[in-house]
Parts: C-alpha cells; sequence; structure tokens
C-alpha cells in the first residue's frame, strides 16, 4: 500500500465495496473503517445497506468489487467461519446460542479445549469464567443453561464468546431492541469497557441518541452509498437524521381525487401500542416506525393472527376479536411482510397462491374446477401484469416484485374492503414499486360507481408513506401516536419521531 | 397438465417400466403372464391402499407411522365381530371405523397438543397395536368363514379383478379427485406447502388436519380388511412395520416429506414398484435380503433423483 499512513492502520478497513443482486444495486463503493479502541454507529434507513455490508464483513457473501483490510493485511473471508477466525463477531438482533446447553459451552463452542480427545470441563470453565469477568460479570454462572437467562444475560454470553474467542472487530447489530433502560446502561458501559480494551466496535442502531450516547464516530449510509460521517460529539440529531433522509422521490406517487367514507375498521386502546385509530373508507392510513417498534405486531394482532391482549378491533358490524378465517369473511385481507415464509407457497402454482382465500366461485359444495381456478388467475395476471408462465407456473420461480403482485392480487381476487399492507414494496425492483402505488392509488379512488376501499399500511420506506398515505402514524417503541395528516408531515419529521426521545420502555 | 408435471408423473413410471424390465429379463416372460401381473396386483392391493390415505397426510406435511398398528386393530376387530355373529358388511364397516376413529385421535391430538406428528403418531402406534393386543386376547382370533375372505380370491370370468382390487382402484380414483378438485384438497396442499400462509389465509387448519387424519386412517382401515380377507383371522401382531413400506411407496411415488407434494398416481406406482421387486426377487429366487437392499436402493435413488430435479427447476 503506498497510501499507508505512518500511524498504526485501522483495525479493519472496507474500500468500495460494492454488491448487487441481480438489478438491484445493494452497496455502491462503500468505505468503512474503524480503529482499535473505537466504537463507530453505522446509522441508517432500512434498506441503506447496513446488514448487506456488515454480512460481506462476517464472510457470509462476497464482495462484487471492493477490498478490505484487518490490521493491515487484506482480508478476503470466504465463508463467515473464516471471518471469525481472522476476529470478526458479529452479534446479531436474534441471538445464536444453544438454549439449552449451558453458558460455559455457549462461550467456548466451536473452541472446546479438549484433553486426550476428550473435552476438558475443567479448562473449559476455568477460560469461560475468564471471559465472563473479562466482560465484569462474574454474577453469571457458567453452569447454568443458557435458557434460564434473561434476554440481557444473554446477550453477554454472546459477546463473552466473541472474547474468549479472541475478536478483534465487534458488530452488534440493534442490541437494545429487546433490552430495558438499565439493561441498556450496563450494556454501554461494557462497550466502553471493551473500547478500552483495544476491540474495533460497529454498533448498529436506528435510535440516533443512543449512538450519539455510546460511539465517538458514525458513518451513515444511504441508498447503498455513504451518506456522510463525523464525530458524535459534533454532530445534532437534525443533522444525522438530514443525511439519513436526503432526496426526495419524485412523482412516483399518484394522487386520484379521494373521498372519505363511512368508518369501517375501528382499535381502541390495542395493544401493542395502545392503539387506537379508526379507518375510513377511500383512505390509506399508513403507520411508520422502525423494526421492532411493533407495528407489525400490531398489524397481525388486528387480522387475528395474535391473540389480542387488550383492547378492541371492530370491523363494520362485527365487533371483538377472531381469527383470519373471520377476518376474510368479514372483508379484511393482509398482506404479510414476510413473502418467502408467510406470504407465498412457493412450491405451489400461482393460481393456488392467488386464489386460495376464496376459492368458491370454481364450483358448489366444494367442488373445484382447476379449469375455472386457472382462468381466474390468468385474468388477475394479465391485469396486474405479472410475469410468469401462466397460472400453472410455481409461485417460487418468479422474481420477487412479481410475487409480490400475487400476493396482493390475492386481496384482489377475494374483493376485501379493508387491505391491511405490511411492507408491500419490501426487496422488489422500482417498476414493480411503481405498478404497486399506482395499483394501491386506484383502491381508494373515488370513481364514479366504484366502490373505494380502505387500506391500512406498514412501512419502513418513508418517502412511500409520505407519496401513498392521507395520514400517518408513528409507532415507536411499542407506542403508536396519534395519526397525522400527511401533508402536514415530511419525512424528516417522521425519522425524528420514530428515532429520537427517550430510549427503553 | 403442464410439461413438467407430465415429467414428473412419467419419471416415476419410467421407473417402474425400468424395473419390471429388469425383472422380466431376469425371470423370464411368463413374469409378464396374466396370472403374474393379477398375483402382483393382489400383493400390492393392501400397501397401495394405506400408501393413498398416507398420501393426503404427507401432502399435508404430516405422517403417520400408527398405520401398521390400525390394520391390525382393524383385523382383530372384524373377526371379533364375526365371532359375534355380526354380519359380514356390519363387521367390515366396524373395523374400519375403528382405524378412522384412531385417526380421528391422531388428528385431535396433533392440532390439540402442538406435538410433531411424527411423535404424536410414535406414541399412538404402541397404544392401538396395545390396544389390538388386549382386544385380541394376544392371539389369532379364528373367525367364521364369509364372504371377506374372498375380497383378494380371484373370480374366474365375473371381474377381471378380484373385488377387492376394484375397490382400490375406485378409491383411488376418488382420493385423486378429492385432491385435486376440492376445495379441501387445494387447503391440504396449502397447509403442507405453507402452514403459516395457509392461517394467514383463512384456511381452518385444525378442522382440516383432523379431517386428513381421520379420512387417511379409514383407508387404511380399508387396507385393515383386506389384510383380514388374506389372512381370513384377526392377528394383533399383523403388519409390524408395515407403515414403513407404506411411507416408502408415497416417497418413491414423488410425495416429499417436508409437504406440499404428492400425487396419488405417484403413490400407486411407487408401491407398484415395491411390489414387483419384492416378486421378482423371490421368482428369481433372490433371498430376502436381497430385496430388502434392492427396495432400499430405490427409496434412496428415488429421493435423489428428485433432488436432483427440483434443484436444477430452482436454479
Amino acid at each position: 500500500m503506498t497510501d499507508a499512513p505512518a500511524a498504526a492502520p485501522p483495525r479493519f478497513a472496507m474500500r468500495g465495496i460494492r454488491k448487487a443482486f441481480g438489478a438491484t444495486v445493494a452497496l455502491d463503493g462503500v468505505d468503512l473503517s474503524v480503529n482499535a479502541g473505537e466504537i463507530c454507529g453505522l446509522i441508517g434507513q432500512n434498506g441503506a445497506g447496513k446488514s448487506t455490508l456488515m454480512s460481506i464483513l462476517a464472510g457470509a457473501q462476497p464482495p462484487d468489487a471492493g477490498e478490505m483490510f484487518i490490521d493491515g493485511t487484506p482480508f478476503a473471508p470466504a465463508n463467515p467461519i473464516d471471518a471469525r477466525r481472522a476476529g470478526v463477531a458479529m452479534i446479531y438482533q436474534e441471538l445464536s446460542l444453544a438454549p439449552h446447553l449451558s453458558v460455559m459451552e455457549n462461550i467456548m463452542m466451536g473452541a472446546e479445549p479438549m484433553r486426550f480427545g476428550l473435552v476438558d470441563w475443567r479448562r473449559m470453565r476455568d477460560m469461560a469464567s475468564r471471559a465472563l469477568a473479562q466482560l465484569g460479570h462474574h454474577d453469571i454462572p457458567p453452569d447454568a443453561p443458557v435458557g434460564s437467562l434473561s434476554v440481557a444475560a444473554q446477550q453477554l454470553v454472546e459477546i463473552a464468546r466473541a472474547v474468549a474467542l479472541g475478536s478483534r472487530v465487534l458488530v452488534l447489530d440493534e442490541p437494545t431492541s429487546s433490552l430495558g433502560r438499565a439493561d441498556v446502561e450496563r450494556l454501554f458501559a461494557l462497550l466502553r469497557h471493551l473500547k478500552a480494551q483495544g476491540h474495533a466496535i460497529v454498533y448498529i442502531s436506528h435510535f440516533i441518541e443512543e449512538v450519539k450516547e455510546v460511539a465517538d464516530r458514525f458513518i451513515v449510509l444511504r441508498d447503498g452509498r455513504n451518506a456522510g460521517a463525523g464525530a458524535t460529539n459534533d454532530a445534532t440529531r437534525d443533522g444525522i437524521v438530514a443525511l439519513m433522509v436526503g432526496r426526495t422521490v419524485g412523482d412516483l406517487f399518484p394522487r386520484s381525487p379521494r373521498h372519505r367514507g363511512e368508518a369501517i375498521l375501528d382499535v381502541s386502546g390495542l395493544e401493542p401500542g395502545s392503539a387506537t385509530f379508526t379507518l375510513y373508507r377511500g383512505e390509506i392510513l399508513g403507520i411508520a416506525g422502525v423494526l421492532g417498534s411493533g407495528r407489525t405486531r400490531l398489524l397481525r394482532t388486528i387480522f387475528g393472527l395474535q391473540p389480542v391482549r387488550a383492547g378492541q378491533v371492530r370491523v363494520g358490524v362485527y365487533s371483538g376479536a377472531a381469527d383470519p378465517h373471520a377476518r376474510w369473511r368479514q372483508g379484511l385481507g393482509m398482506l404479510s411482510e414476510d413473502r418467502k415464509e408467510e406470504g407465498l407457497a412457493t412450491a405451489l402454482d400461482v393460481a393456488d397462491n392467488l386464489t386460495l382465500t376464496r376459492l368458491s366461485p370454481f364450483g358448489a359444495a366444494g367442488l373445484l374446477s382447476p379449469g375455472r381456478q386457472r382462468a381466474a388467475a390468468a385474468r388477475w395476471i394479465s391485469e396486474l401484469e405479472i410475469k410468469c408462465a401462466g397460472p400453472d407456473q410455481k409461485a417460487g420461480e418468479l422474481s420477487g416484485g412479481n410475487q409480490q403482485k400475487i400476493a396482493i392480487a390475492r386481496l384482489l381476487h377475494h374483493d376485501v374492503d379493508v387491505l391491511i399492507l405490511d411492507e408491500p414494496t419490501r426487496g422488489i425492483d422500482v417498476g414493480s414499486k411503481a405498478q404497486i402505488y399506482r395499483l394501491i392509488d386506484a383502491l381508494v379512488a373515488d370513481t364514479a360507481g366504484g366502490r373505494p376501499r380502505a387500506v391500512l399500511m406498514v412501512s419502513s420506506y418513508l418517502p412511500e408513506l409520505l407519496g401513498l398515505c392521507d395520514r400517518i402514524a408513528v409507532m415507536k417503541r411499542g407506542r403508536l401516536a396519534e395519526a397525522l395528516p400527511a401533508e402536514t408531515l415530511t419525512e424528516h419529521d417522521l425519522m425524528m419521531a420514530a428515532t429520537v426521545g427517550a430510549s427503553g420502555p | 397438465m403442464t410439461t413438467r408435471s407430465l415429467l414428473d408423473r412419467t419419471g416415476t413410471l419410467l421407473g417402474l417400466i425400468l424395473v419390471a424390465m429388469v425383472f422380466g429379463v431376469l425371470v423370464g416372460p411368463h413374469f409378464f403372464a396374466p396370472t403374474n401381473l393379477e398375483l402382483m396386483a393382489r400383493q400390492t392391493a393392501i400397501v397401495s391402499i394405506a400408501a393413498v390415505g398416507m398420501t393426503i397426510v404427507i401432502v399435508a406435511g404430516g405422517i403417520d407411522l400408527s398405520v401398521g398398528s390400525m390394520i391390525a386393530l382393524t383385523t382383530v376387530v372384524i373377526a371379533q365381530l364375526l365371532r359375534m355373529d355380526v354380519s359380514p358388511p356390519a363387521a367390515a364397516l366396524g373395523g374400519i371405523a375403528a382405524a378412522a376413529l384412531c385417526g380421528l385421535i391422531n388428528g385431535v391430538l396433533i392440532t390439540q397438543l402442538r406435538v410433531v406428528p411424527f411423535i404424536v403418531t410414535l406414541g399412538t402406534m404402541l397404544i392401538i397395536r396395545g390396544a389390538a393386543k388386549g382386544f385380541g386376547e394376544e392371539r389369532r382370533i379364528e373367525a367364521p368363514a364369509t364372504w371377506l375372505n374372498d375380497l383378494l380370491r380371484v373370480t374366474r370370468g365375473e371381474m377381471l379383478l378380484p373385488s377387492g382390487i376394484w375397490a382400490v382402484i375406485v378409491l383411488s380414483l376418488i382420493v385423486g379427485g378429492l385432491l385435486r378438485y376440492t376445495r379441501f384438497g387445494r387447503h391440504t396442499f396449502a397447509i403442507g406447502s405453507n402452514e403459516r400462509m395457509a392461517r394467514l389465509c383463512g384456511v381452518a387448519i385444525t378442522r382440516t388436519k383432523v379431517i386428513i387424519y381421520t379420512l387417511s386412517a379409514a383407508l387404511t382401515g380399508f387396507a385393515g380388511l383386506l389384510m383380514f380377507s388374506k389372512l381370513s383371522v384377526g392377528d394383533p401382531t399383523v403388519a409390524i412395520g408395515l407403515e414403513l413400506d407404506v411411507i416408502a411407496a408415497v416417497i418413491i411415488g414423488g410425495g416429499s416429506l417436508l409437504g406440499g407434494r404428492g400425487t396419488v398416481s405417484g403413490t400407486l406406482i411407487g408401491a407398484a414398484i415395491m411390489t414387483v421387486i419384492q416378486i421378482g426377487c423371490s421368482q428369481k429366487g433372490l433371498a430376502n435380503w436381497v430385496q430388502q437392499i434392492v427396495t432400499g436402493g430405490i427409496i434412496v435413488a428415488a429421493v435423489a433423483l428428485d433432488r436432483v430435479r427440483s434443484g436444477r427447476t430452482a436454479s
């Protein structure tokens, strides 16, 4: 390296990292470096590229272009084990622990001390205790099964594992999402302690105040590029939010004339979020909020996929709780945020996926004519311009955008009055997005003779909410605020409301 | 039918033709003589009809290990009823109802306890076997001779095939139609392919599953009736391990233990492949252990082939 600085090289550096998935560019020349004894906050909206960047560092996937260094030597992990050996440890939101095994087994997993080919239990206990002591947590018993510990303690076990295996780079992805305030304080103290010991730490969070509190520096990603960076002491929350939000999207969002009709969905005091709102025919109500804020749980509770713990849901004349079967009959339909695991049956064909909720038009008394089922599916395929070989093609063989159109077409086929859409455009190409926006707008449009529907949608993509919705409510840490008219709001307002303020429930 | 599903089906059929040709060459042309084909049809009938029931369960992503025990219980119930001077049709229905009741219990336990079907039916496999032994007083139950004993017997001239085999054919057609041409069938595929999606889409999962296990068990009960016909006694120790043959037939026929895939026609061909191997081996004078190794090899090869095929289409 000709431009190597005279001082020690950074603990790790990523330069010009590029990664594309098909036509979608996830990362476009991203730089990130962190020094030993430094905590760097990594900030960005959902889909900005944080997770992809960290998965490349962790060896889960190779970059298309760009280089990485650890302590100045080139680093190109072929797989996650390679990266772990090189000292890169990832602590994900979803902890990767074996709950039935003891604390010490979890800490030493994959590096169990051996003696004559057998596990050396005494040395294992010593090494695990030392790792816990290094974190200043003698209080966690090495013999306890991990499943019996609190979430905060489990997280410590995972960090202890990283320390015991001699990690040099520690990446924490949204580590506070399931912690109370006191545990957050203890975690921050631990991170400062590890920083003093010379670890390089990447701290990923949606919560700007947390980053300001614990990190020395921050880097903002936006649309797969570096959007800005700086020292946390010099930055204002407003400044950071402005970097996250960036430019506005043009006229991707059509807006037909809308007319608010009768109330069709009434939610009061519903947990999570103590959610109270009314949805009217002919309007789109949006819910903003970061991942883990409870948005998805709220939608699932309304649709009967999760039990109602407190509060009430009323759909038209029907009140009280109901299962999804009843909700469909009441004229509600839901689009899942998880297309692969819940939205579609990828092994079944397009026609089955599209028509499953309402097979009754295809034959009386439980019988079903595959020909008529296929004809109905073919109509939706042409109407929504779904690119597929035909109603018989397996849904899993289509692109993400076309899969999503099938999932939405299911609601149209059922002819529901209320569409509950959870992340309707997640992970799909821009062309399909634009089509889905037009479709959603047309559903609530006030057209002569038409029957406008009502849409309740959750999205992490703020321009989408602002472009489509009539009213938007922000959910933060399990509380839903009052819905405000979309035209009075800006991306900046929503981002502030969703990410700034007291952390901890 | 798309070209691929045609290929999927003919794939298993090609396997059957290949296996049959190999034994045709080994054993000689009389391997394909009508009497020999009929022998094979009779031999395969019991596994076939139980496997047709198992196809529904496996398509729904489940499994039923208790079918062997259900068959034994059915033979015992029929024999006991006949001894009590119950009329033959009522005794047959009683045996089938006993099996259906076992299936109902399986379905209720699986959906209410939320325990995986493998474990629940592993338990009921023992429970039902025990019940069969208790009900049969731990011995073979001799029953008065009735026409039930002739279901698999050749009746020259009249019907071409024994009546029991005609019944298997008709029931298979009905179940094939049920899976393809009814809402219940599409719901079964939806549950097996992605249960979370089925729930989101308002499929009544509990009810559908209970029906699936009950229906499958009723078909197993019919297999038990054929078994009684073959044995002409009630035998609480019969059909031990038969569930594995039944499951193997479904898997060879293109069913997936992960659910969402399987056809009745494929299952019947799968059962036929196993019968051809068994009869071919014994007529060639090959020892039982050779049969077992060949059958085992076919199961592994069928699944491996399927992997290769689906791997190719996915990429």
